[in-house]
């Protein structure tokens, strides 16, 4: 084989691979992705059974640990609807009351059990123009 | 008010340390060994490969025949560099 | 004081922008006046640099609360050792580290090279002195560190706790240093395509740097890994974290470069590939840096909604259009000079290697900006975890680690056929003996891929090995010294072959810790009260007893409250006394009560570990002391008024309380096999790459010799 059509078909042979990898992380990535979901979004239709990536704030006063269980209410970010979750896992240490938190879980008869561990909550906003109070 | 004093006394230690080669002119220096420091890079890069093969070949990573045809191509770029240090060394004490 | 370091700020972007001006104009015309005059702007700009950097740092120190930097990130009672740092904790602070970086680094690469690359160097300068200037410009016109309050408070609100470790001291420096490192090689590229010298001298001229970049942003790397590990309440030290993830694809794609830029200095070849990749790790690093600071994506460490994203990303696609349309307008300038003689040659296989490396860090971007992606695609902000990372990333380093040792073996241009059979003939063998080792010995034939990275990673140790006998045996043969010295002979002439050798030795061995410990670790979360016991891996763990200290942070970040537990683990003959414990740190929040204020703050989790070679224990308790809370309310109701000693004592019994008659208390505890391995592995790359920067002394005494040789030269041709 000539090398110019040696070349061509070493591309041809890494295009194809890299269109085929491609299409493989294409779908991995979709099929394994969980849907990010304010309370709002949730209340408003949630397939039963589909797991969520719950994400909002932590009602004040809401927060009640007795044991194992942690239960809170989440609610949208800049809204008033909002839904109960119960929760087992590690807690992470910033979580508290008034903070943006993330969690999975499924929607089940009105409350959201969340996945063990699956808590995270985001760091205190240094980097914003309004003010926080610790 | 200490803002507007600092910025005028900055500005104009910078200006003084900026302004100097403007004013004063640049040193004559720097002409030939400039491309010198290139070519000795190079040679110090040329050096280097050859070394690499023979350690390649000593090592028993490369045959003796490709041993001696790699080591000819880089000696044979070697010396090219050494005539150009060599024209460049000529230009300074020629000139 | 503020004013002074304000004004080194509006000096400084002055003086950069007269930097680029100067530089240009000095390239255009000839006037080598002004190319000199834009380095020492330069110079000056790091000067201006430094002084703003002191102004700032005495005022953390001095705990100078009208600084609004001090006021938010500081207090009285932060540990010196953190008011230094605090400086870096913030979005400010951390734009004036960058700024102080890239004018130190530019200084010292313009120093370098002041008398070679006259045609490069110019624009070189201009684009470095461009790059800081837009830093500068955010911080006098947005995000300025010398802003002052008008009523200074009397007390700061403190350095946030989890940010109180070591490790947080140098992780930001460390990965500023890798970020900026790489604009200098990406400067200088800028420069060649400019003025259309394609060749090998931007990147002789640049390589150190590009190393120094590399190896201080896998240090910071390595250091957040450890810190997240050792100081967060998880026990994992990587967990695909969007901004973990943002630091890491830069040191891949500056891993692939560093590797083909050697290609090109031997063989003339990839020269597209290498200023597109150099562009690519500078993009990706400012991309990394503009990522922690917005909050476009969820992630633990975002900071919020940023007000500099805009200008950023603007910045960011200046840089990628204008760099794209450069190199598209230079493409005949960067044909290869020579062809891919054969597909087993040294040039082929760092070619694999690089489109793995890219193909790490393509698959790790996707996964970080999936919810973009799909939110574009579907409407629906979706994201994928460390699941999927891991089943997508695994294969990939795999196949890394095998290159790794593959690699060294072949050499330039082509293979022998017999070459190869003597080069492979023991690693394989010795790979072969390892797997049944294995198999035999260990159950790693649970996790079949652990069992092939094990083995690949005995093929990379096996190699490296081979080299360095094989080396000095060849040096002995000439010199005749003793073994020692054959061996540090060899490794001090060849610093970059061996001291890249060690490195691949250190990432084998790191991912020999990250397949055992992610494999075979056994994790386990219980709720004990003090005399229950539980199991974890091997160990028999026993909750002894509670305990609960006041002012007595054993870990040194100042906490005044710590509740805790001390455990007793057991494994054969062997016991360890470990004694994991939780910080808090009292609120600025008054409602709490000024009792309730110290139990209602910040809590961090202070865990404790039983580092090992063969395996560690991690500990990890949360105390429940909700029990607490009457005695706190009925303590806020009486001693609201007491002054701070009577509150001091009031604490103590409070505290004293949860010692006496604890609740049941949450533990964690991880056996993790061989984890320690990639912390060391980690060291060891270090070392590798240390020795590959060193600058040779022979190298050196010819260098010197020249300079002699040229000022004869001068000096002779002026006679």
């Amino acid at each position: 084989m000539d090398p110019r059509r040696k070349r061509k078909l070493r591309l041809f042979v890494a295009l194809t691979a890299a269109i085929l990898l491609s299409g493989a992380l294409i779908y991995t990535s979709f099929s394994a992705s969980t849907q990010a979901k304010e309370p709002s979004d949730l209340i408003a239709g949630a397939e039963p059974g589909r797991s969520y990536e719950l994400t909002g704030k932590v009602v004040q006063d809401s927060v009640d640990k007795s044991g194992d269980r942690l239960t809170f209410r989440i609610r949208d970010r800049d809204g008033r609807e909002s839904l109960p979750v119960t929760y087992s896992g590690v807690v992470p240490d910033p979580f508290r009351e008034g903070r943006e938190v993330i969690v999975s879980g499924e929607l089940k008869r009105g409350t959201f059990v969340a996945e063990h561990d699956s808590l995270i909550t985001k760091c205190p906003s240094k980097f914003t123009k309004d003010e926080q109070s610790t | 008010m200490e803002y507007i004093v600092a910025v005028i006394i900055l500005l104009a230690l910078v200006a003084v340390v900026v302004l100097r080669p403007l004013v004063l002119g640049v040193g004559e220096d720097d002409r030939e060994s400039v491309s010198r420091e290139e070519l000795e890079a190079a040679k110090e890069a040329k050096y280097r490969e050859i070394r690499d093969a023979q350690l390649d070949f000593e090592m028993g990573k490369l045959s003796r025949e490709d041993h001696r045809a790699v080591d000819r191509e880089l000696r044979a770029e070697a010396i090219e560099i050494l005539k150009q240090l060599d024209a460049a060394d000529g230009q300074a004490s020629g000139a | 004081m503020a004013g002074l370091g304000s004004a080194c700020l509006l000096v400084g972007l002055l003086t950069a922008l007269y930097a680029a001006g100067a530089s240009l104009y000095g390239a255009r015309s000839g006037s080598r006046a002004a190319v000199v005059s834009g380095r020492r702007a330069i110079y000056s700009m790091a000067g201006l640099m430094v002084t703003a950097t002191i102004v700032l740092q005495s005022a953390f120190l001095r705990s100078d609360f009208s600084f609004k930097l001090v006021a938010e990130g500081s207090s009285t009672d932060t540990p010196t050792f953190y008011k230094f740092t605090a400086m870096w904790a913030t979005q400010d602070g951390s734009l004036l580290l960058w700024a102080l970086l890239m004018s130190l680094f530019s200084s010292a690469v313009l120093f370098a090279t002041r008398r070679s690359l006259r045609d490069i160097a110019p624009y070189a300068t201009a684009v470095l002195a461009g790059i800081a200037a837009f830093f500068l410009l955010l911080m006098v016109a947005w995000e300025n560190p010398f802003t002052t309050l008008a009523v200074a408070p009397v007390e700061g609100a403190g350095l946030n706790p989890l940010l109180r470790h070591p490790a947080m001291m140098i992780h930001p420096p460390m990965l500023y240093t890798g970020y900026v490192g790489f604009a200098i090689p990406f400067a200088f590229a800028i420069g060649a395509l400019i003025v259309r010298q394609t060749g090998a001298d931007w990147i002789r001229a640049t390589r150190r740097f590009a190393l120094i970049a590399w190896t201080f942003l896998g240090a910071g790397i390595m250091l957040g890994a450890l810190w997240s590990y050792a100081e967060l309440g998880w026990g994992g030290y990587w967990a695909w974290d969007p901004v973990e993830n943002a630091s890491l694809m830069p040191w891949l794609i500056g891993t692939a470069f560093i590797h083909s830029i050697m290609v090109q200095e031997k063989r003339g070849m990839l020269k597209i590939w290498n200023v597109s990749l150099i562009v690519t790790t500078f993009v990706l690093a400012l991309l990394g840096t503009f990522l922690v600071r917005s909050g476009i994506l969820d992630s633990i460490h975002a900071f919020g909604a940023s007000t500099i994203g805009a200008q950023f990303l603007t910045f960011i696609a200046i840089v990628i259009l204008g760099s794209t349309a450069l190199i598209v307008s230079r493409l005949d300038d960067l044909r290869s000079e020579a062809k891919l003689d054969s597909l087993m040659s040294r040039e082929a296989f760092f070619l694999v290697n690089n489109l793995v490396l890219v193909g790490l860090c393509v698959v790790i971007f996707w996964g970080t900006f999936f919810p973009l992606i799909s939110e574009a695609f579907t409407g629906d902000e979706a994201s994928v975890g460390p699941p999927w990372f891991n089943r997508v990333t695994t294969p990939l380093a795999l196949v890394l680690v095998a290159l790794a040792a593959i690699g060294p073996m072949v050499p330039w241009r082509r293979a022998s056929r017999s070459g190869l059979v003597r080069s492979f003939r023991l690693p394989l063998a010795v790979m072969a003996v390892t797997l049944v080792a294995l198999l035999a010995f260990t159950n790693s034939a649970n996790s079949p891929l652990a069992l092939i990275m094990f083995c690949f990673v005995s093929l990379v140790l096996t190699v490296v090995s081979q080299e360095l006998w094989r080396g000095t045996r060849a040096r002995r043969t000439i010199t005749g010294d003793p073994w020692p010295r054959a061996l540090g002979q060899l490794v001090a002439r060849n610093r970059r072959r061996y001291g890249g050798y060690l490195v691949h030795a250190g990432i084998a061995i790191l991912f020999l810790g990250v397949a055992a410990s992610s494999a075979f670790q056994d994790q386990q979360d219980k709720r004990l009260s003090p005399g229950e016991s539980f199991s974890a891996g091997g160990y028999d763990i026993t909750y002894v007893r509670p305990t609960a200290e006041v002012g007595r942070d054993t870990a040194g970040t100042g906490a005044p409250i710590t509740f805790g537990a001390v455990l007793r683990a057991r494994r054969g003959d062997e016991v360890t006394m470990l004694h994991p414990s939780r910080n808090f740190y009292p609120s600025q929040n008054l409602e709490a009560g000024p009792i309730g204020r110290f139990f209602e703050g910040e809590a961090t989790s202070e865990v404790d570990v039983r580092w090992g070679l063969r395996r560690d224990l991690w500990t990890a308790v949360r105390p429940d002391i909700a029990e607490l809370e009457p005695a706190i309310r009925e303590a806020n109701a009486k001693f609201s008024s007491s002054g701070n000693d009577v509150q001091a004592i009031v604490i103590a019994a409070i505290v004293e309380k949860y010692r006496n008659d604890a609740p049941p208390a949450n533990f964690r505890a991880i056996d993790s096999p061989l984890v320690s391995w990639i912390w060391i592995g980690g060291a060891i790359m270090i070392l590798g790459a240390m020795i590959a920067i060193w600058p040779s002394p022979e190298a050196r005494m010819r260098r010197v010799t020249s300079i002699y040789a040229a000022r004869l030269g001068k000096e002779l041709s002026q006679a």
